[in-house]
């Protein structure tokens, strides 16, 4: 079978990749690009731990076709650093102890990026809203929540 | 496995593949059919996208809403005009499934999903349905009695009227999760009152039966009646009639006949 040529922005680079007929974004992200940020966890929409932003937007790359992400720009946690510096975000969570086996946190903080992006003072009410669809199996929901919280005052510290 | 991918610029174009094809999937926002993808359905061979961005238009300026079939529920969250739809687009999935899934989508969505539709099936909803032969509108009851057999053809957008007040719509979704979680029973209720009575009840259910459905013993009960006491005793007394919810890892379909008259009552005694 054919495969489909395709170019995006891959957290501020362009990148060309041919893909097969129905892969979706977070297997071409994962096996053709390298960028092992994004977890697999169910597959389904159910997790979270796939999300990636695209266009700014909050998305589950499992659940994504691929070629429908062609010349639109998908950030990963991969991009989220800046150098040797970590995110204002990544900062707060090791700093509250948001991470325990880690694997949900990629999601969990594109989650909290797609939030404070739209939102930088967001109540708890709202944290706890935006990640609602990210499920972390080690429970620890409330250091997350915490360092959402933690890295927002932060932020409105430096301003 | 690989798919073919097909893509068109026209809802024509995109429903005549549909029709011609027994593996094709018409692709929406992805949170059914990549799921279905994900889980090596073979019984998908051809995904087919349409470009065409009438599909994503929301018209509010008419006496009928109109909402295309792949405007998303954060689209419907973000217009103003559709605030009595904001409570079960809400109800859906985490911010990254509202940004993904369809109106048209969730028409699709197997039970226990599909809370919207519940919602569109209390408000009489029309969908407007493209096939080989031209554009039908379907009303939305009908729809769902055939959906099955429904894959061979594309929906373009629903239309329903604004209830006649805010209050005269209502909508409550049972989840064992909070604010996230899967549906253990889904209500909504449009209850136009006429001189302190109620005429043209509509009340609808999911996840009691294999698809969403009309409560029609309660809607009787509710008839020309005023919204008192007694008649909401009755409509709770009456709502499972008809119904047949199913066992899952959410509920027992014991579970869901035990509770669907209580949360109706609360419903429409406007508890929380």
């Amino acid at each position: 079978m054919p495969k489909t040529a395709l170019q995006f922005h891959h957290n501020g680079r362009e990148v060309a990749i041919f893909v097969d007929g129905g892969v979706n974004l977070l297997v071409a992200l994962r096996e053709l690009i390298g960028d092992m940020t994004p977890k697999f966890g169910c597959g389904q929409g159910g997790c979270g731990a796939c999300s990636v932003l695209i266009d700014g937007e909050l998305h589950l790359s499992c659940l994504t076709l691929a070629e429908t992400v062609a010349g639109r720009s998908v950030q990963t946690l991969d991009g989220l650093k800046d150098g040797p510096n970590l995110h204002p975000l990544q900062r707060a969570f090791a700093d509250n102890f948001a991470a325990q086996c880690g694997y949900c946190t990629p999601g969990m903080l594109m989650a909290a990026k797609a939030l404070l992006d739209r939102n930088p003072q967001p109540s708890r009410a709202e944290v706890i809203e935006a990640i609602s669809g990210n499920i972390c199996r080690c429970t620890g929901y409330e250091p997350i929540i915490n360092a959402v919280l933690a890295a927002a005052s932060a932020s409105r510290a430096r301003a | 496995m690989p798919v073919t991918v097909k893509t068109f610029a026209s809802s024509g174009e995109a429903a005549a593949a549909l029709s011609s094809d027994r593996g094709a999937r018409y692709l929406g926002g992805g949170t059914l059919v990549m799921r279905a993808l994900n889980e090596g359905d073979v019984s998908i061979s051809t995904v087919v996208r349409v470009t065409d961005r009438a599909l994503t238009r929301i018209d509010v300026s008419g006496a009928r809403v109109v909402i295309g079939a792949g405007v998303t529920l954060a689209r419907v969250l973000a217009e103003r005009d559709l605030a009595f739809l904001h409570p079960p687009a809400r109800s859906i999935g985490g911010p990254a499934v509202r940004n993904m899934g369809t109106v048209g989508g969730n028409l699709f969505a197997p039970s226990p999903y599909g809370d919207f539709t519940v919602a569109l099936l209390a408000l009489d909803a029309t969908v407007s349905v493209q096939g080989g032969f031209g554009v039908r509108d379907v009303p939305i009851e009908e729809f769902l009695q055939s959906r099955e057999r429904q894959s061979g053809a594309l929906v373009l957008s629903v239309s329903c009227q604004r209830p006649a007040s805010a209050d005269a719509f209502r909508y409550r979704k049972i989840a064992r999760i909070k604010p996230k979680g899967g549906s253990v029973i889904t209500l909504a209720a449009h209850l136009p009152m006429s001189g302190g009575r109620i005429t043209g009840a509509r009340v609808a259910l999911g996840s009691m039966a294999p698809t969403q459905m009309r409560a029609k013993a309660a809607e009787r009960a509710l008839e020309g009646r005023s919204l008192d006491a007694s008649t909401m005793a009755a409509a709770a007394a009456a709502v499972a009639e008809g119904s047949a919810p199913a066992d899952n890892a959410l509920a027992s379909a014991w579970y869901r006949r035990e509770i669907v008259g209580v949360h109706l009552r609360r419903l429409l005694a406007g508890q929380e």
